[in-house]
């Protein structure tokens, strides 16, 4: 791979500084995906800065009666956490269905957001990839695209995220910390974090030159009993979703009183389905209103060339990861 | 008999798990480091290469492109190998002329992998690019029978026979390319001797063919050159032929009077052979009690333009079943790629996999269930070639399968579940049961120890374990007094490890030579014993290291010390037995199997696999079954996973790494059963023996195809099946 140098700050702050010293910087974490990319030439940093030693690997109690998960706390060790199981349950399956136990054990919370796309236009340098090379072209457009996008896609740029745990901390509705250097932090929603690709889809996020994840932070538990996380995947373990469901749901009186529902697989940022939760919020939950939903949720899918299938199986995963959530008792 | 028939481990067991099995990569000599730069166009020329910062950077040792190859590498060169199909072997370096993307095109060597890796992103490549042709279905139009071999001949008048057939189908079916990924990837290493000669450690599974490569490339004959391979991590077909790695690290060692090391990164994996896409056409009619009348094979498969890699894909439609018209036709498209190279059952998995898919769709028309159309139209007889078979117990494999499996009440089993719906399939598999001409050498040591040399290969399936076991029976010593070496041109001839011939063919010279080592020890035994004279030597036996004769005993070692050291060094080379050339000899099996598919989101599972195999006598039940489900299991990757994605405007493989290119994992497996049936057999070979490295992956994907039908009544009629293919049928 390139020369690079490595360095390994001992606090947030001499981190945040040597990330603005050399803008060509990536944060370490895991290196479960960084460190592949860089072996195949695509990501470049002429500098590495480790963080995944640095003081946010814990899970505490914060102060509006959620939960915060620190950035550099393996993935592992979120979805294993007691507490994780018990009172976010969704999460905990969604990051459970993810890569290997190996990978797991490794990746970070943060570096789970920050994961780059698996479009293999992406990974192969030789091919031209606007996300990779702005400007180069999109190979996936009339490509190889039975894996990609069928919302908010651009010409430009056609590549879904990878990630399942990011599914199920949008159907949650988290929020992400990220910290400037000075000591100022500021919180967004999670479904702010990531973007659409618009002409820059070099650009995953709406994190700011310098800027580091430092936590994620869940509102009070949520969906301990209806939930489920439903991966669909060419392989039983060890692939990405064709498209995945986060599902959760609180039930009251025989109705419908709160929803988390958000895909995967389908667009360059997790797809949170606010038209299907907004139908769904206040109607019973039987089979005719989730087909309903569903249908509401994948009216103004674009397909590509080879990606027709994932509109008949995005509103099939729907009904069926709200049935399996609906199954679950107590 | 003490351990032929035995479930032996493997006498390289601890070695394998306590790392001591040196592999290609695992000598420790001190390596420069080879890596190689592929081209990013599939077709065109190389206008311009600027290798200045690469020779720049820090710790390269030199850089080979074609504007520095050596010159008498260029003068009547022979590139081919024991194995090159007809056409010209891709010659590395030859020119600037490109033929397929991922083609190399210069070689960095330094004192580091990382260092040879990153200097390659230093050259500068200009090319003049030319349109990209794309794949086997883009060009049919070029499809040609004269670049293929003839099948077997036509048989019957099959239009006629067709038309008057009671049912009848017309059917095509597609498969993907699939790539070769053994676990340890393509690696050689060449030690450079003071004298100029090489010692060549090559993943390869037969160093012959490297020492012939070598030889007609480089001009160094076994006098300079000594190839060895002690252990290969798998090949399955990879190692059949040289690969550039061979040609990379060989050229480096020579050029820079050095040692040089070539790894391959699992990325350049895909840059080399692999099992063609092909596309086959079925006639298949039959009558109105299911008797087979008349069957058309026809398959167009893709090659390389510049050799015609063929297999034998359309004879086993002529073979598997009772046919009197039989049309076999098989035809090659070059399409801009590297060659094809021969993959575990090459041919045979392709055929039978259209075939049994056919014979199931006809079984399906004529209203028969398909084990008992395929009982039916059972033959006994090669209609091919006109010959018996050395042996066949199918029909014991039937039944045994049909039991295990339960398949008469299978649909009394199935339970339905929401969303999933269940299905039984099954198909035919068989596959070659050859024996080559081979030599082994023995000798014993004064301990009492013998050493077996062959120049065969181990890859992974058993060969160090099963010659000791058949030599330690032959012999009557235990199998610890065996060392049996393999994997060196110093050694006796032996055929390339491929073809599931190794224990037929080496297993049975290693039983003549033990033969001979006791004729040998019982002469000396007469010449230094006058009172034995006489003795016949059927009245001797031969048991725990000692001859025996009536109640006396002599001990190998004391029988040797009345004997000269090459008296007990013996050679033989073992030709193939007669009933090769009499009868046609093949293993077969049944395999059975249920799947589940979500018929909302097409997931597809395989909870039960069964496989009932009838391979003449079975040296050891471990290994072979090892061999049988790591076959089966592949074979459900081909069927449900694996799909080498060539994108059709660039010709790149855009799934080159183990995240995209799907293998089966151990989640997607679950019962797998296997099962030998009885099957004696007194012509294939001396042993009775019939390989088994290959059945077990031949007619698996058409049983689950099968199985999936039955289950949704949708014939996807293509490898791999994929949850799209489910949703969109």
């Amino acid at each position: 791979m390139r020369p690079f140098t490595y360095t390994q700050p001992e606090t947030i702050e001499e981190a945040l500084t040597a990330s603005v010293t050399n803008t060509d910087s990536k944060y370490l974490g895991g290196g479960t995906n960084l460190v592949d990319l860089m072996k195949e030439d695509v990501e470049r940093p002429s500098q590495i800065i480790e963080v995944a030693d640095l003081d946010f690997n814990t899970i505490t109690s914060n102060e509006t009666g959620g939960i915060t998960l620190g950035a550099m706390l393996s993935n592992s060790e979120t979805a294993n956490h007691p507490d994780i199981r018990k009172n976010y349950p969704l999460l905990s399956m969604a990051m459970l269905s993810a890569a290997t136990a190996q990978i797991r054990n490794m990746a970070t919370n943060g570096g789970n957001l920050l994961q780059r796309t698996r479009c293999p236009y992406f990974f192969e340098v030789s091919m031209p990839c606007n996300k990779r090379e702005p400007g180069s072209g999109c190979g996936a457009l009339e490509g190889a695209n039975s894996k990609h996008a069928i919302f908010g896609w651009s010409e430009s740029c056609v590549a879904t995220h990878p990630s399942d745990m990011c599914v199920a901390l949008a159907a949650l509705e988290a929020t992400v910390t990220l910290q400037k250097p000075g000591g100022t932090s500021r919180t967004i929603e999670f479904t702010d974090f990531h973007r659409l690709p618009g002409d820059q889809p070099e650009k995953d996020n709406t994190i700011l030159p310098g800027e580091i994840i430092t936590a994620i932070d869940l509102p009070n538990p949520k969906f301990q009993t209806n939930y489920h996380y439903l991966k669909i995947r060419e392989r039983s373990s060890y692939a990405f979703a064709l498209i995945s469901v986060a599902a959760g749901l609180q039930i009251s009186g025989g109705k419908i009183t709160n929803i988390g529902l958000a895909m995967g697989g389908v667009a360059h940022k997790p797809w949170k389905l606010i038209k299907a939760e907004a139908f769904l919020t206040g109607k019973m939950p039987t089979k005719a209103n989730f087909e309903q939903a569903a249908e509401l949720a994948l009216k103004g899918a674009k397909t590509l060339s080879e990606n027709e299938y994932k509109v008949i199986m995005g509103i099939k995963a729907i009904v069926r990861a709200l049935e399996q959530a609906l199954a679950k008792t107590a | 008999m003490l351990n032929i028939g035995n479930k032996q481990k493997r006498v390289d067991g601890p070695q394998k798990v306590t790392g001591k099995a040196t592999y290609a990569a695992d000598i420790a000599s001190p390596f420069y480091h080879a890596y190689v730069l592929q081209s990013t166009i599939a077709c065109g020329s190389i206008t311009a290469i600027d290798t200045s910062a690469a020779e720049a950077f820090e710790g390269v040792k030199g850089i080979f492109t074609h504007k520095n190859l050596p010159e008498r590498l260029k003068n009547k060169v022979d590139y081919t190998d024991p194995l090159s199909p007809p056409g010209k072997p891709f010659r590395p370096f030859y020119n600037d002329k490109i033929l397929y993307n991922g083609q190399p095109i210069a070689l960095v060597v330094a004192q580091t992998f990382e260092q040879a890796r990153y200097a390659s992103k230093l050259i500068k490549v200009t090319y003049e690019e030319k349109k990209f042709k794309g794949s086997l279905s883009d060009n049919l139009k070029n499809a040609s029978a004269d670049r293929a071999p003839e099948p077997a001949s036509n048989r019957g008048d099959f239009k006629k026979a067709f038309k008057n057939s009671d049912y009848t189908i017309i059917r095509e079916y597609r498969q993907s390319r699939n790539y070769h990924n053994p676990m340890e990837p393509h690696a050689t290493s060449v030690e450079y001797k003071s004298d100029g000669s090489l010692v060549v450690y090559d993943k390869i599974q037969g160093v012959a063919s490297s020492l012939k490569y070598l030889n007609g490339v480089f001009g160094l004959g076994a006098d300079r050159v000594q190839v060895k391979s002690d252990f290969v991590g798998g090949a399955f077909g990879s190692g059949l032929r040289p690969q550039y790695q061979l040609f990379m690290a060989t050229l480096a060692a020579l050029e820079l009077k050095h040692n040089v090391q070539m790894v391959m990164t699992r990325a350049q994996m895909f840059s080399f052979g692999y099992r063609p896409e092909v596309i086959h056409t079925m006639k298949l009619g039959c009558s109105k009690d299911g008797i087979l009348k008349a069957l058309s094979h026809k398959t167009v498969g893709e090659t390389s333009t510049f050799e015609d890699f063929n297999e034998t894909i359309v004879d086993w439609s002529g073979l598997l079943y009772k046919c009197d018209n039989v049309n076999l036709e098989y035809e090659l498209t070059p399409v801009q790629s590297y060659t094809p190279l021969d993959m575990r059952a090459p041919g045979g998995v392709s055929g039978v996999y259209a075939l049994e898919c056919a014979i199931d769709e006809l079984a399906h028309e004529a209203g028969i269930d398909p084990l008992e159309f395929r009982r039916k139209n059972y033959v006994d007889y090669d209609q091919n070639e006109d010959k018996p078979f050395t042996s066949k117990e199918l029909m014991a494999c039937y039944a045994r399968c049909e039991e295990v499996f339960g398949w008469k009440n299978r649909k009394d089993l199935s339970k339905t579940e929401p969303h999933l719906l269940k299905g039984y399939g099954m198909a035919t598999g068989s596959w070659e049961a050859l024996q080559q001409p081979a030599s082994v050498s023995l000798s014993m040591n004064e301990e009492g120890t013998f050493t077996i040399k062959c120049a065969t290969a181990d890859i992974g399936t058993g060969t160090y374990t099963v010659m000791s076991q058949i030599a330690a029976d032959k012999l009557g010593v235990s199998i610890e007094k065996i060392k049996f070496m393999l994997g060196d041109t110093a050694f006796p001839d032996s055929p390339i490890e491929g073809g599931s011939w190794t224990v037929s063919s080496v297993g049975s010279a290693v039983a003549s030579v033990c033969e001979k080592f006791k004729y040998r020890i019982a002469d000396i035994w007469k010449r230094n014993n006058p009172d034995y004279q006489a003795v016949a030597f059927e009245d001797i036996s031969f048991q725990k290291g000692k001859l025996e004769y009536g109640s006396k005993t002599f001990a190998f070692t004391e029988i040797m010390q009345q004997a000269s050291k090459e008296e007990l060094s013996i050679a033989h080379s073992e030709s193939p037995a007669a009933g090769q050339n009499t009868h046609s000899g093949y293993a077969h099996c049944c395999v059975m199997v249920e799947v589940t598919v979500d018929k909302d989101l097409g997931i597809i599972k395989v909870p039960r696999l069964v496989n009932v195999s009838a391979a003449g006598k079975i040296i050891n039940p471990k290994t072979a079954e090892n061999q049988l489900l790591g076959s089966m299991v592949w074979g459900l990757g081909m069927a449900l996973r694996e799909e080498g994605m060539v994108d059709t405007r660039y010709g790149r493989v855009m799934n080159a790494n183990f995240a995209e290119y799907h293998i089966a994992v151990n989640a997607d497996i679950h019962d797998i059963h296997t099962e030998f049936v009885e099957e004696k057999d007194d012509k294939v070979n001396p042993l009775g023996a019939k390989g088994v490295g290959e059945l077990g992956i031949v007619g698996l994907a058409a049983a689950i195809s099968n199985a999936i039908f039955d289950a949704t009544g949708k014939r996807l009629r293509k490898l791999p099946m994929l949850l799209d293919d489910v949703l969109e049928a």
